[in-house]
């Protein structure tokens, strides 16, 4: 192959066009990237561990408060998002596998789905919200709610122990609503890609790591649930 | 050839079938896992919430993410992660143990009470 040809036509001597030229073979760069992938999502799982780990040192401070708060969500409604999350991470792995074997219409199919699963997750976490907001259960300072919980302190004021709880609700969720809309976002692009058929047995990484980024965040979810809405 | 596509095929289903198999799993565990919530258990609810959690996640980590039958080095990096988040949760709570009052002496009150108290707080000042 001489130099010319190279030149002028990159990709035409004998590899994958996806295959980037520091890599030997394209097993080794898919296995690369994959390595990357998982280091990312053990940083995720300590950017959230931080929080979980606050959240329980806040709950044996103040557990009365804790389990008062936590009447104020709606189990059914975490429920439901719980549900539609799990969903969503089968419609993915749906995707992956028909990315994998160059589906191109099951994939586009299974990718939309998920991002429809996405949306419902958003929409029933702002009819949440709004419901918190309009209760004035709010975290910190703001936390404003007429309410009629058991727990003063001696001078007649309330307890931190209800707007750390919701200073911990938003922040967790919120940070979890975010990885979410980023999801949404990375779905749509790999959704276009995957329409235009660039994915194939031989090529299919975005859809697999975009896969084990969605996963990751169900899996969080997977502990949020229990932790903020079913705890006695 | 022919048996080849056709192999390829059979395991190709049985790739779906697993996931969907997995799926209704982790559906009937969160089923059990609210109903579970609204009996009471005392201090072993929240012990079953989170052994059913940690069940869901290790359905989904190793179904998947494909952790059961990835790279080993992927899943040395996954357990290092939550290794290292039970390391930090262990210690913290091994401080917050040790103390004997937690809540700091010198933090004014967040929230203070309403004006009119609310209905039912008022009977219970005396």
């Amino acid at each position: 192959m001489s130099t010319s040809t190279t030149i002028a036509d990159p990709h035409r001597h004998g590899h994958d066009p996806h295959q980037q030229h520091h890599f030997a073979t394209m097993e080794q760069q898919a296995d690369t990237t994959k390595i990357g992938m998982w280091l990312f999502l053990a940083t995720e799982v300590l950017l959230f561990g931080g929080l979980f780990v606050g959240f329980g040192l806040m709950q044996s401070r103040y557990p009365q408060e804790f389990i008062e708060a936590h009447e104020h969500l709606q189990r059914p409604l975490g429920a439901l998002n719980t549900i539609v999350l799990l969903i969503s991470s089968w419609t993915m792995v749906m995707a992956v596998l028909s990315s994998k074997r160059a589906d191109r219409k099951k994939t586009v199919m299974f990718l939309l789905l998920t991002i429809l699963c996405a949306c419902i997750f958003l929409g029933v976490k702002y009819f949440e919200y709004s419901h918190k907001f309009e209760e004035g259960l709010l975290p910190g300072h703001w936390y404003k709610a007429q309410v009629t919980d058991t727990v003063h302190t001696a001078a007649g004021t309330l307890s931190h122990g209800y707007a750390t709880f919701f200073s911990f609700y938003f922040m967790m969720t919120g940070l979890h609503g975010i990885h979410i809309l980023v999801g949404i976002i990375l779905l749509a692009w790999i959704t276009v890609r995957a329409n235009r058929g660039e994915f194939s047995s031989a090529y299919f990484t975005p859809v697999d790591l975009i896969g084990l980024y969605w996963h990751l965040v169900d899996m969080i979810w997977i502990y949020l649930f229990p932790l903020y809405y079913l705890i006695k | 050839m022919t048996t080849h596509t056709e192999n390829t095929h059979a395991h190709g289903g049985s790739e779906s079938r697993t996931y969907f198999v997995t799926l209704v799993a982790l559906l009937i565990l969160t089923i059990i896992t609210v109903a579970a919530s609204y009996v009471d258990f005392g201090a072993g609810n929240i012990v079953i919430a989170l052994f059913i959690a940690t069940v869901k996640a290790s359905l989904v980590a190793l179904i998947f993410m494909h952790l059961n039958h990835e790279k080993p080095i992927n899943a040395v990096i996954a357990v290092a992660g939550f290794l290292f988040l039970g390391i930090f949760l262990m210690f913290c709570f091994i401080d917050f143990d040790s103390r004997v009052n937690f809540q700091p002496v010198n933090v004014k009150p967040v929230v203070q009470a309403p004006a009119t108290p609310a209905p039912a707080a008022a009977p219970e000042k005396k």
